[in-house]
């Protein structure tokens, strides 16, 4: 496992010192690289070779930076299950709804509020009275908690990123009126499953560098090691996000499996390790449903039963059935976000896309977060076919 | 009104929402379907309501006048580099120039304002209404004012309709493949300005508005190269990326923009970036968008940058055969689509 960026091949990227995000954008460092990834492109014995990335900020940039157009036919980079609003269950939302409308205190983050549920969203719960807040951080609840009289339910979402926090909030002895309601997922498992599925038929990984900050890059070992693939984890500046590309199309071309780190000014083998005590010692992982994707095991983060006393779950009944007998519209049963996470299809193949479904009314969770595949291709719209 | 019904019909669930007012796709659904659905352009019209420009164009004798009319409500009323009475004079000049009427005849305002509304705020706005319709050689000739209670207007609205005569009648629908595309400012600055100033984020900047009368800017332009420009939009709300798009799409043809050639400050692409906004998608109020056939565009473009008004005149692109409706921007990295914004766009809240 190497620890090195990738050399030669892809010219060497700068090396971040200065902190200027500018010189990862160097219009022609990348044209540079493009270049070298034409060239190995060309020699892969299978073309094209399908590269999934697992992040809502790596298509952000991708698609702001036009990259998809960079890359040769013997390319295609596509997005997983990398947006986690996007990824959260009907029924979880559903669970948040119900609590907002059963008169406690909901506090999340602001993409989750548009997120429809079953037949609801928070947004629609806030506008007919419901207390819904929106945080910034998870530290946030605490303070809302503090000021408040009645109970308190953080409705925490997201990845390994958000989960940390999460869970050092529940370690620093919270106000008793705060519990908390897991919709917290795990991505490696969630790979585990992608990469299994033959309709996607990925060849390798573009690894988050943001998760990894935490979890390390050696998390993804076993991964590359079971599935006989390359991971390479990567920034999010386009000269990375071309760097790391590069690097594994050149694995990929070689037949070499394994993980590299195309990101260590900010990521170690080991990760945050006391980031990842305390959320291991909070949280663990359980088979659940990712939103139109599988049932994923050990990738939703529930409380332990050691802190069941802050687990909204434990403390409240939470009375979905309402919600669920609502049934949902009959536009999202049209929705194709599922496959658009899988990476069997794109945004442009949904009937629905930038008609019925936008970011102002969107249909389905893709079309809401800012880390959404659709809501990202409907603001920057797309490859140009040149 | 007592003893009449609000025919409002109680089975008909749509509603004005928020977006219909931003100009862009949901603005345009709403005239079309709605308020405008109804109305003929007369027979003699050079441009009429159907074409959705800056204003129409009617024949009067041998001349081919102009007229445009728009309403202004802007929060807050008074900003860093103008206010409303400086924002609706130069809206409506600023419609006439881009369709080719540089020649201000005539000014119309309507003033709403609520009750307890300050006077000397009035004062301000009629003073700065007054020193803007002598930078563009306008008058204001004829008024209406309406007061409403209290609360139930937010401040003022001032609604101006201009005439002026163009020699050559200019379209947002007249490209033509190779034509040259030109800004003729710095884009952004009015929006964010407005938006920093709004969410209240200081800076140690000179960022404000670039409010102001383009009329004798594009004067300039016609000049030079007379029926050579193809066309002129004022990219106000929806921004540079609305009015491209527009154009794009009534012209059927296809744009080609290079990013690092159209020209944004510092200061506007900090805050944007801070504020998670495209410059591209955030309205100016002192910018136009012209394009000109490629053998005029290097003295249009020599002609701007001599005016003080268009010394950060750029050539950004150019019109293509093929992507008719789109635009398509380098970005010095990639290729990508350039789209309308949908709706106004907002800072992100996280």
């Amino acid at each position: 496992m190497s620890e090195t960026p990738p050399g030669g091949p892809t010219g060497g990227l700068p090396t971040g010192d200065g902190e200027n995000a500018l010189e990862f954008r160097d219009p022609e460092k990348a044209r540079a690289i493009a270049d070298t990834l034409a060239e190995i492109g060309e020699e892969l014995e299978d073309p094209p070779a399908t590269v999934m990335h697992v992040c809502g900020s790596h298509e952000q940039s991708i698609a702001k930076f036009g990259i998809r157009s960079m890359l040769p036919d013997t390319v295609r980079l596509i997005m997983g299950p990398g947006c986690p609003v996007c990824i959260t269950d009907m029924p979880e939302v559903d669970e948040a709804v119900a609590l907002a409308e059963s008169g406690v205190t909901v506090a999340t983050y602001g993409d989750m509020l548009k997120v429809p549920g079953t037949s609801k969203s928070l947004d629609d719960a806030r506008a007919a009275g419901a207390d819904v807040r929106i945080i910034y951080s998870a530290g946030d609840v605490v303070e809302i908690a503090e000021e408040e009289d009645g109970e308190v339910v953080f409705f925490a979402t997201g990845f390994e990123t958000t989960a940390a926090p999460t869970a050092a909030v529940v370690l620093s002895d919270p106000p008793p009126n705060l519990s908390i309601l897991s919709a917290h997922k795990y991505v490696p498992p969630a790979m585990e499953i992608v990469a299994e599925m033959p309709d996607t038929d990925i060849q390798g990984y573009l690894a988050a560098g943001n998760a990894a900050i935490i979890t390390g890059s050696g998390i993804f070992e076993e991964l590359a090691e079971r599935h006989e693939l390359p991971v390479v984890v990567g920034g999010f500046e386009p000269l990375d996000i071309l760097a790391g590309v590069t690097r594994l199309v050149e694995m990929i071309r070689d037949g070499e499996a394994g993980v590299e780190n195309a990101y260590p000014r900010c990521v170690t083998r080991e990760g945050n390790e006391p980031a990842q005590e305390q959320l291991w010692e909070v949280f663990e992982g359980v088979s659940g449903q990712w939103r139109g994707i599988a049932d994923i095991p050990d990738a939703n983060l529930v409380l332990r039963g050691e802190y069941a006393e802050y687990d909204a779950r434990e403390r409240f009944e939470i009375d979905t059935a309402s919600l669920a007998d609502a049934g949902a519209t009959g536009l999202a049963d049209d929705c194709i976000c599922g496959d658009i996470m899988s990476g069997t299809a794109e945004p442009t193949d949904c009937e629905m896309f930038g008609e019925e479904c936008t970011p102002d009314d969107p249909v389905g969770a893709c079309m809401v977060s800012s880390e959404g595949t659709c809501k990202i291709w409907h603001e920057y719209g797309g490859r140009p076919d040149i | 009104m007592s003893g009449t019904t609000d025919p409002s019909a109680a089975d008909d669930e749509r509603r004005v929402e928020l977006k219909h007012g931003a100009g862009g796709t949901a603005t345009r659904d709403l005239v079309t379907e709605t308020l405008a659905a109804d109305f003929a352009d007369p027979d003699d019209a050079l441009v009429g309501l159907a074409e959705m420009d800056d204003g129409a164009v009617v024949p009067v004798g041998d001349a081919s006048v102009v007229v445009t009319t728009d309403t202004h409500v802007i929060d807050p009323p008074f900003f860093p580099g103008g206010d409303i009475g400086r924002l609706a004079v130069s809206g409506t000049v600023n419609d006439l120039a881009v369709m080719g009427a540089t020649d201000v005849r005539a000014l119309t305002s309507a003033v709403v304002v609520e009750a307890n509304y300050p006077i000397a705020n009035l004062e301000r706005i009629a003073d700065s209404m007054a020193s803007t319709c002598e930078e563009a050689d306008a008058s204001v000739v004829t008024g209406d004012t309406k007061v409403m209670g209290n609360g139930e207007l937010d401040g003022v609205v001032i609604n101006t309709t201009g005439i002026g005569v163009a020699d050559h009648v200019v379209s947002d629908a007249g490209l033509s493949p190779n034509d040259v595309l030109i800004v003729t400012d710095s884009v952004g600055e009015h929006g964010i300005s407005l938006l920093a100033e709004r969410e209240g984020i200081e800076f140690g900047s000179d960022l404000e508005s670039d409010v102001k009368p383009l009329n004798d800017l594009l004067a300039v332009a016609l000049e030079t190269a007379g029926a050579d420009v193809t066309a002129m939009k004022d990219p106000t709300r929806m921004g540079l990326a609305g009015a491209l798009n527009e154009m794009a799409a009534k012209g059927d043809v296809g744009l080609e923009i290079r990013e690092e050639r159209v020209p944004v400050t510092s200061d506007v692409k900090g805050t944007g970036e801070m504020l998670g906004l495209d410059p591209f998608q955030i309205a100016n109020e002192g910018v136009a968008v012209l394009g000109v056939a490629p053998t005029v565009a290097e003295d249009v473009l020599a002609a701007l940058r001599d005016h003080p008004k268009g010394r950060n005149a750029a050539a950004i692109g150019k019109v293509i055969d093929d992507h008719r409706g789109r635009v398509v921007l380098d970005t010095g990295m990639g290729d990508r689509y350039l789209r309308e914004p949908s709706s106004e766009p907002a800072p992100r809240i996280c």
